[in-house]
């Protein structure tokens, strides 16, 4: 088992011949992940990746032609909300937005919309995920996995490769890593993740990697405390940020009221039970103090 | 993007908020002469955008042009938190029954727009929320549909805004509402909204902070970008689509992704190093993004070794590492260089370093050490 996506997924890619598109679908199927179709307006009847995709103009042919049943949006920021909602209409129960610099106020409009509609949406501003051996959609370079027992939630795109590839040189694996995304408004947190991990038989252990900002990993460390009985590791980026500046990622900012910091959140996690790791490459050893492998 | 007050002001006034625009002053006989032509008392307030002005001397009374003068030359040139004040605003002095605070920011718990109101004007919200939290209202917006007039009425009565000013009071309600979606704000807020002795509502302080990811659909609010208040480098990194902060270290920091940009600095950090940066290269960085990088990273002259730290994903290695042995030869100062780049196209990645003869590691701790050990030692 694994979660949100598996060898059933037929995955859509929204913008599949875009540059990134192209080359992270060429990755993705690779990997062994169905890619049924893509879309790009204007280029329905073409064919993709050395014609192993059809390329169809709207979302709801593909879903129609094709039988997607998720879909990965590499589009560019100014078309990435239409994209979201044009997916969430055409029936697609999951929708994945690689896309960075969405405007904060499209994605407060997208995300009601489409949580009103049932879909759940991974991102903006997010690697992806994968179900190791099973589905790869996203950007996750493929041969950090190792199939194993361990879920992995982030906010983070790269730094969540750092983990990963730190739990698989340890001989740690992987049921799915899913990075949720930077940005301030985001389709899926923390917690969404948490419980599926939680109700998920295969997956034995939990690794969280947050960072400044916000206040999710002072809620998901709550509902840990409450909810979840496996093993749980941590790590948080920015102890070293300065507050009142956005770093990097739109939601990483330590307000100038001194909300959002490192320190808040660990400490939190800590308070949780949860250990937190100092250096990525600690996280498999904290691990096996909780029993893991 | 965070806006001065007057154009913040010029915004909401644009949006028909009432306030008192004044006039902006870059020398001390401009100071004079906006007070001339505003006639009466005026404030003179430096244009800088951190807070804490008044308590640094930067907001001064004036009851006539000589005063208005001379209190312009006493805060221009002034320098407020590192920042030397260029510009101030000559605006027509108020006198003030009642302030109020009145903002709306993106709530990123609540996902939507939230009203902040709070009967204690002039004091900046965080102290309220500190020392008084009942006395703050938070009034979530529908997403969808946006302020309605129940929402105004209701955060009038809350503020406990006089009968007849309370039409007003929606007025400026909307007016910041339209503000903030129409500009993409973050945070609109006006502190203090003022109650006059002649029973006038008026926006007194305002400030807007934009979303920096839909400055591309705005060139007009982009142009209202305060230069001088930026660091040089930070200002070449955003024209080179790099995202950068500069830091007061000596180990300049070159990594992909935000959360492994921040961890490369806490891991620095934790090696006994200071960094001297934040820096992302973003997503496809290519060799003229490191060169760019680099430029901007030893422009600093505290700098004494580089880490990079490059772990593919939309970045391709060999892009990079190419990026950087192109981009090292045409440099003019020379500092040690540590590299450590995994993922996508890792094993092309590893020639190219290896005959440029840069200071390889293979894990994130171990580039840290190296880093802190090249710049000569932890601090």
């Amino acid at each position: 088992m694994s979660i949100l996506v598996n060898a059933d997924t037929r995955l859509l890619v929204q913008g599949i011949t875009g540059r990134e598109g192209e080359f992270h679908s060429t990755a993705m199927l690779e990997y062994g992940t169905n890619i049924v179709a893509g879309v790009t307006p204007g280029k329905g009847g073409q064919t993709a990746l050395d014609g192993r995709v059809p390329v169809f103009d709207t979302v709801a042919d593909a879903v129609e032609q094709a039988g997607a049943n998720a879909s990965c949006i590499f589009v560019p920021a100014a078309f990435a909300p239409d994209a979201m909602l044009e997916a969430s209409e055409a029936g697609i129960p999951l929708v994945i937005c690689i896309t960075e610099n969405v405007p904060a106020l499209d994605m407060l409009r997208v995300y009601h919309v489409l949580r009103a509609r049932g879909t759940r949406l991974i991102g903006p501003n997010c690697p992806g995920l994968t179900s190791v051996d099973e589905a790869k959609v996203g950007i996750i370079p493929g041969n950090i996995h190792r199939r194993g027992p361990v879920g992995l939630v982030s906010r983070s795109g790269t730094l969540t490769y750092e983990v990963v590839q730190a739990m698989t040189d340890a001989g740690m694996g992987q049921t799915t890593c899913v990075g949720i995304g930077g940005d301030p408004i985001i389709g899926t947190s923390f917690i969404d993740v948490l419980d599926m991990f939680n109700q998920d038989p295969e997956t034995e252990a939990i690794v969280m990697i947050g960072e400044i900002g916000g206040e999710e990993e002072e809620k998901a460390a709550a509902f840990c405390a409450r909810e979840v009985g496996k093993p749980m590791a941590a790590f948080i980026a920015g102890r070293t940020a300065p507050p009142g500046r956005r770093m990097g990622h739109a939601g990483a900012i330590i307000s100038s009221g001194g909300g959002g910091t490192a320190e808040s959140k660990r400490t939190a996690l800590e308070e949780a039970g949860i250990r937190v790791a100092d250096s990525p490459s600690h996280i498999p050893q904290l691990l096996r103090d909780a029993g893991v492998g | 993007m965070k806006l001065q007050e007057y154009r913040s002001k010029e915004i909401l006034d644009r949006h028909g908020v009432p306030l008192l625009a004044g006039r902006t002053a870059t020398t001390p006989e401009e100071a004079r002469a906006a007070a001339e032509e505003i006639g009466g008392p005026v404030v003179v307030k430096a244009q800088v955008l951190v807070g804490g002005r008044g308590k640094a001397g930067g907001v001064k009374l004036a009851s006539d042009p000589d005063e208005a003068e001379q209190k312009a030359r006493e805060i221009i040139g002034l320098d407020i938190k590192g920042i030397t004040v260029r510009t101030v605003l000559v605006a027509p002095a108020a006198e003030i029954a009642h302030e109020y605070y009145l903002g709306l920011i993106l709530d990123r718990a609540a996902k939507a727009i939230t009203v902040i109101a709070s009967a204690e004007g002039g004091v900046e919200i965080e102290e309220t929320a500190r020392t008084n939290p009942d006395a703050i209202l938070r009034l979530p917006l529908h997403p969808l549909i946006g302020l309605q007039e129940h929402q105004s009425r209701r955060v009038a009565f809350f503020l406990g805004i006089p009968a007849d000013l309370r039409k007003d009071f929606g007025r400026v309600m909307r007016g910041l509402f339209d503000a903030f979606v129409q500009s993409d704000a973050d945070l609109a807020e006006i502190n203090p909204l003022v109650v006059t002795d002649d029973g006038r509502l008026l926006a007194l302080d305002a400030k807007i902070v934009l979303d920096d990811s839909a400055l591309p659909r705005h060139p007009d609010l982009e142009a209202m970008r305060d230069l001088n208040e930026e660091e040089p480098s930070e200002i070449a990194a955003r024209e080179a689509g790099i995202s950068f902060i500069k830091l007061d270290g000596n180990i300049g920091c070159m990594v992909n992704g935000a959360g492994l940009a921040m961890t490369t600095m806490d891991l620095v950090k934790l090696a006994g190093g200071e960094p001297a940066n934040f820096l992302d290269i973003g997503g496809g960085a290519k060799a003229d993004k490191v060169t760019a990088a680099f430029r901007i990273i030893l422009d600093d002259p505290n700098v004494k070794a580089i880490l990079i730290n490059i772990f593919g994903g939309i970045t391709r290695g060999d892009e990079v590492a190419r990026g950087i042995v192109e981009a090292r030869s045409q440099l003019e100062r020379e500092v040690p260089m540590v590299v450590r780049i995994v993922g996508t196209n890792e094993a092309e990645a590893k020639p190219i370093l290896a005959e440029a003869q840069l200071i390889t590691a293979d894990s994130l701790d171990d580039a840290a050490a190296k880093a802190v050990a090249a710049a000569g030692g932890a601090a």
